[in-house]
């Protein structure tokens, strides 16, 4: 692969939560309760850990735990392995909780995509999938 | 780093999440300029609900009206999907959905 480093770039996504930073630690390592916000796992808090998120659209991610810090850092490897270029995806994504006066800050930041990849929905749920397939095709269309 | 999440892009989101809005929005890119009554006909809804989904499309930005006479003509603004067509929107998307459902979740459980 050539990926140079002006190519990466990169998602962040914060929230406020009103739980505090180890409830939302538990949410985020917990098998079953990952299962229920993001996809089903095989997940074990320990660094260089291999598991796969199974995505309900079929796909399937392969990841390895990369840093892990109680209640306060997360990272994994975040890989959709494709031979279409515009599919396969490379990128890590990483948690990080900061207790707050109410609760917990979480922050998301999923880097390492390469600007050419149009179709960077390794982890979408069919729903989104689908309607930015369709969105897709609208918009061809309508040029 | 690129980091991106303007307001727009949430409202495009929070509007286009709702099914019947999409279809309607879905309708209007497909089968062009439709007036209130054409749509109400193939939306399985009442027309006040539609004219309430047309008003938050149009302050989206998603849709345009025109009037003439008594009717009101709607037509789609495809450039307004413009910010969701690049695939960092898309997964912003994504994990906004995800978080959604984790907050939902952490209601749930016990401390």
């Amino acid at each position: 692969m050539t990926v140079t480093t002006h190519e990466i770039r990169s998602v962040i996504v914060e929230r406020e939560l009103a739980h505090p930073p180890e409830k939302v630690w538990r949410a985020l390592t917990v098998p079953h309760l990952i299962e229920e916000w993001l996809m089903k796992n095989d997940f074990s808090p320990a660094v260089g850990h291999r598991f796969k998120l199974q995505g309900d659209w079929g796909g399937v991610l392969d990841c390895e735990v990369l840093a892990i810090e109680q209640n306060s850092v997360l990272s994994y490897t975040w890989n959709f392995v494709n031979d279409n270029p515009d599919f396969d995806l490379r990128s890590v994504v990483t948690f990080t909780l900061t207790p707050t006066a109410t609760g917990t800050h979480l922050r998301m930041e999923q880097s390492g995509f390469r600007p050419e990849q149009k179709q960077a929905l390794g982890g979408a749920k069919s729903g989104w999938q689908q309607f930015f397939g369709k969105l897709e095709h609208v918009l061809t269309q309508a040029e | 780093m690129n980091k991106r999440s303007p307001h727009s892009q949430d409202l495009l989101f929070r509007t286009l999440g709702d099914p019947t809005r999409r279809a309607i929005f879905e309708r209007l890119c497909r089968d062009g300029e439709q007036t209130v009554a054409a749509l109400t006909a193939q939306a399985g809804v009442s027309q006040p609900a539609v004219s309430k989904h047309l008003a938050l499309l149009k302050q989206a930005g998603l849709v345009l009206d025109r009037h003439e006479g008594r009717q009101t003509h709607y037509s789609a603004r495809r450039s307004a999907l413009a910010p969701l067509v690049d695939w960092t929107s898309q997964m912003t998307g994504y994990w906004e959905s995800r978080f959604n459902d984790l907050e939902t979740l952490l209601q749930r459980i016990d401390q």
